[in-house]
């Protein structure tokens, strides 16, 4: 979860990621900001987020997010 | 001789009246509507004495923002569509430089007006479309008007911190949407899936031939670009069939693999330009998609849009780069070399333009527009203005045109263009900062500042954030304790952009 933290942020330092829900639907991520995710938790946890993953549940909070990197990584 | 842009809808409106011209994922105007709304919009504007000046446009993306740009046109004057995202200390400088006298506003935007320095006036679509259209008004109105009077005036970053307004008169705008349609061969069967910002000039591609050819287009949500799967799909369900999009918009779907879900049933076009795309990238759609034609579009904003194409007709390897091809037509691209003559075969050369499509220039800014809008230095004889782009291109073996790179500080990130100069300008103004400079990540097309000051970036992000558009805040903020400067006492800007290459 750190790590995740520290990724997101890197994007928006001003933001709270720790109680922040509503990533996706009050547009504090963008287009850029969902590519620098995905590519830096690849690096990071080494899983690879599939498109159909890809959707606003997903990255509408920190939370949300390490729950799917968690699952990615069991399915490995 | 077609002289107003108005002509195309005027020509099409009773043949496709009741046809969806404009949608978004929800509701949409039919040609009746955009013909009806954009002339009660002229009449109302015209009758209280607005005509030839700049009206602002502050409206969300919608339908309904279309009809009012043509409905800005029928009235005399030209539209300014500003973004609404856009942070109130941007817009207030631009309406520094425009002192408009109306402002057309939706139900949101009309609330954030009320936070700024102007004395003018606003209105809303919905009162305005209550006007009954004037004929003899707007007969009048297009009997005085001729083809070299503006269209519109779009924003775009300024070095010197201050946006600059590209005016482009009805005929760069006819010119441009003949020669577009000709490349791509829209016709009425076209149903076009927007993606680009409708404060741009970008949106002409879809806008113009969407009432040339009574054809179709649906305004996509933003938020779908975040979520590649989920844009695919719309594509589908709308049968869009002709995309004209910014290089990452593509690249999102194809590096997600969101073809392996599911693909585009209907697409038969795709135009990219603003970017070079990534052949890896590329190939991925043009195997997923063999039966679509790709063409790579390029051009500067001050030369109305694009103004060279290429054709993809073959496979390119990883280290090549897709070409921009040749001019439209009723364009010529001159390479000129330092000292003003044409530059030699295979050599680089500044790309300029020449022909009908080079705008007016800029709104009120006679020394930005003496810098960039020239006079053809291969003429001596008569006055002949050229646009320098500052793009450094080359002709290749074949003669096709190829983009090098940008002779300053000018970068393209997600599609938009950013003069890094005007983050910078901006950075400074803050009392704590001592020196601020800002470089380009090409590799992972990342915008990075660097700055020194008792600040922390934390605050610089936030302060930043009031007052830039969001895709200009810097994506890395990293202090430094002093700024490096080179022999001359100049920021250093090579050694810094090593030094962040270097510790990726």
């Amino acid at each position: 979860m750190e790590a995740l933290l520290e990724i997101l942020k890197g994007l928006h330092p001003e933001v709270d990621f720790e109680t922040c829900d509503t990533l996706v639907d009050d547009k504090i991520l963008d287009s850029f900001d969902i590519i620098t995710i995905i590519t830096e938790i690849n690096t990071e946890y080494d899983v690879a987020v599939p498109a159909e993953e890809i959707i606003p549940e997903n990255f509408n909070s920190a939370e949300a997010l390490y729950d799917l990197v968690e699952r990615l990584q069991d399915e490995d | 001789m077609q002289t107003n842009v108005l002509e195309y809808l005027e020509q099409t409106v009773f043949q496709v009246q009741d046809k969806v011209a404009f949608a978004n994922e929800s509701e949409g105007v039919t040609f009746a509507e955009v013909y009806r709304n954009a002339r009660s919009i002229g009449t109302f504007l015209n009758r209280r004495g607005y005509t030839r000046e700049p009206v602002v446009v502050f409206m969300q993306k919608h339908p309904k923002t279309i009809v009012t740009f043509f409905g800005v046109v029928y009235s005399g004057s030209y539209y300014v569509p500003i973004d609404e995202e856009m942070p109130k200390h941007r817009i207030e400088l631009i309406f520094k430089s425009l002192n408009p006298r109306a402002i057309i506003c939706d139900e949101v935007t009309e609330e954030m007006v009320k936070e700024f320095v102007y004395a003018g006036q606003v209105y809303r679509y919905e009162q305005m479309i209550q006007t009954e259209p004037d004929e003899d008004m707007l007969g009048d109105i297009r009997r005085q008007a001729i083809d070299t009077d503006p269209v519109y005036i779009v924003f775009t970053s300024g070095s010197t911190g201050v946006p600059k307004g590209v005016m482009a008169c009805h005929r760069s705008v006819i010119d441009y949407i003949e020669s577009l349609s000709d490349v791509l061969e829209f016709n009425r069967e076209t149903v076009f899936g927007n993606q680009t910002p409708l404060y741009f000039d970008a949106c002409l591609k879809e806008l113009y031939p969407t009432l040339k050819f009574g054809a179709a287009t649906y305004l996509i949500p933003k938020s779908l670009f975040m979520f590649p799967v989920k844009l695919v799909e719309f594509l589908n369900e709308h049968k869009i069939n002709t995309i004209c999009w910014v290089v990452s918009a593509l690249t999102m779907i194809s590096a997600f693999k969101a073809f392996d879900k599911v693909k585009p049933e209907y697409l038969h076009t795709v135009a990219f330009g603003s970017e070079v795309f990534p052949i890896k990238q590329f190939k991925i759609w043009r195997e997923t998609l063999p039966q679509v034609k790709f063409t790579n579009l390029y051009g500067p904003t001050e030369a109305t849009g694009m103004c060279c194409y290429f054709k993809v007709d073959r496979d390119f390897e990883p280290d090549e780069v897709i070409p921009i091809g040749g001019p439209f037509r009723n364009t010529e691209i001159l390479l000129l070399n330092e000292q003003g003559q044409e530059a030699k075969p295979g050599e680089p050369g500044e790309i300029c333009v020449r022909g009908t499509s080079v705008t007016l220039g800029y709104y009120r800014n006679p020394e930005k527009t003496a810098e960039a809008f020239v006079q053809n230095p291969l003429n001596t004889a008569y006055p002949e203005v050229i646009y320098r782009t500052g793009d450094i291109g080359r002709r290749n073996a074949r003669g096709e045109l190829l983009f090098i790179s940008r002779k300053d500080y000018q970068i393209k990130h997600m599609g938009h263009r950013i003069e890094l100069g005007e983050i910078e300008v901006v950075v400074n103004q803050m009392d704590e900062i001592k020196s601020a400079c800002c470089i380009f990540d090409d590799d992972k097309k990342k915008i990075v500042l660097y700055y020194v000051g008792e600040v922390t970036a934390v605050e610089v992000a936030v302060y930043l954030k009031e007052r830039l558009p969001r895709y200009m805040i810097p994506n890395v903020i990293r202090v430094l304790h002093t700024m490096p400067l080179t022999p001359n006492g100049k920021i250093n800007r090579v050694l810094l952009k090593q030094k962040y290459m270097n510790q990726q």
